[in-house]
């Protein structure tokens, strides 16, 4: 039995040891909009956070996240208006098919909670996320024009 | 794919780790970003974990005996560790921003990919392990830790509980080419200098890295000529050795 509070609501479910953090928040709890691509941390659209920090979902039992705050790409959303990040995505057309979005918002959010990153700290941090529509400019667009940068 | 099932022990002391570690198939689970993907693919199936992300001493670094003491649970991602300058150039190439959130330095040292950056940089500074079993405690200087891919001298109830960077006034010069940043290398070539004395350390050309007694006159060639690769599917032998002259004189003409 793991407690844990996942987007502001708290859960307390049942996890054998070799769940993953994924498939726990999509087929445990029904969140799916954490998309599993690789699930060997390649690919990067399983990205969550877990206590503030950007973490693959797939790379984490669920079992470890006991006792822990974890936000996904469904806790971004204000009162069901898109932030700031996802409004940029948008706009910039940072997205097409949407499947590796989710974990890059996830990675991008705490980005941008540090200090205003670089074009270049940005391309660094998208090196862990495979996207095969956008060819990253977009996306880097997207987020460096939240940062002000 | 879904790992294989195990035992999960969380313990929350290097005691409890240890003895944990004492029985028999247990693995030690740190950050987890190799051992995840091996356990989701199942190229291994320990009969245990034993997951020391709460065993809070272990989150430790300190300036003891000019070196720099990182404790096993030190995330890549940490800026303490940057206070190394090795580490302070390497940690960049360390897989991606995420990977690193999570990836510890020890972890790096204890897993022995030979394309790894971490191994390489603990080499050439003249770094070491202190590793802990029900035994007691041993420390293990780099150059006896490394034997070959995933393959060191730890002992299967071992935990690396810390390892020590010296700071002794050495200055480095790191150089890697991957096919993305952030992949495991193609060739890592690093050098360091201290007044006159010289060291060049090589990595994912050789089945654990090595430091190399160069030519000064010729240092990438003479480099090259050292290195038997084994090549891969994305780079052949020889473009490899071609990669250990090009990094190997560009790592020495940064020092110069």
């Amino acid at each position: 039995m793991i407690e844990l509070v996942v987007n502001g609501r708290s859960y307390r479910e049942q996890a054998e040891p070799r769940l993953l953090l994924s498939d726990f928040l999509r087929h445990t709890l029904g969140l799916t909009g954490t998309h599993v691509g690789c699930e060997h941390g390649v690919c990067g659209a399983c990205t969550v956070r877990v206590d503030g920090v950007a973490v693959r979902s797939c790379l984490l039992l669920a079992v470890q996240t006991d006792g822990c705050t974890i936000e996904t790409v469904e806790g971004l959303a204000v009162d069901g208006e898109l932030n700031a990040l996802q409004r940029a995505f948008r706009q910039c057309h940072a997205l097409q098919c949407g499947f590796c979005t989710p974990g890059i918002l996830m990675a991008a959010s705490q980005l941008l909670e540090g200090p205003p990153p670089s074009r270049a700290e940005i391309a660094d941090m998208l090196s862990g996320h495979l996207c095969r529509c956008t060819g990253y400019e977009p996306i880097v667009e997207a987020i460096a024009r939240v940062a002000g940068t | 794919m879904k790992p294989a099932a195990f035992e999960y022990e969380r313990p929350s002391s290097v005691d409890e780790a240890v003895a944990a570690l004492g029985r028999d198939g247990a693995k030690v689970l740190a950050g987890g970003q190799s051992l995840v993907p091996a356990l989701n693919m199942r190229v291994i199936r320990p009969e245990r974990l034993v997951d020391i992300n709460r065993v809070f001493d272990l989150d430790n670094v300190a300036e003891t005996d000019g070196a720099l003491a990182v404790g096993a649970l030190v995330r890549q991602a940490d800026p303490r560790l940057r206070r190394h300058p090795l580490l302070a150039q390497a940690l960049p190439h360390v897989g991606h921003y995420v990977t690193r959130n999570r990836g510890t330095a020890c972890g790096s040292l204890a897993h022995a990919d030979a394309a790894a950056e971490l191994p390489l940089c603990l080499l050439l500074c003249g770094g070491s392990v202190v590793a802990a079993s029900a035994r007691g405690r041993r420390e293990i200087a780099a150059s006896e830790l490394f034997v070959g891919p995933y393959t060191t001298t730890l002992e299967p109830d071992e935990l690396v509980v810390e390892s020590r960077w010296p700071l002794d006034g050495w200055t480095f010069a790191f150089e890697e080419l991957a096919q993305r940043h952030g992949d495991y290398a193609l060739c890592i070539a690093a050098a360091a200098r201290r007044g006159d004395e010289r060291r060049i350390a090589v990595g994912a050309v050789t089945p654990a890295p090595a430091l190399l007694d160069v030519d000064s006159e010729r240092p990438g060639e003479s480099a090259a000529e050292q290195v038997e690769p084994w090549g891969n599917l994305h780079a052949s032998s020889a473009y490899q050795r071609q990669l250990v002259h090009v990094l190997v004189d560009r790592a020495v003409a940064r020092l110069a």
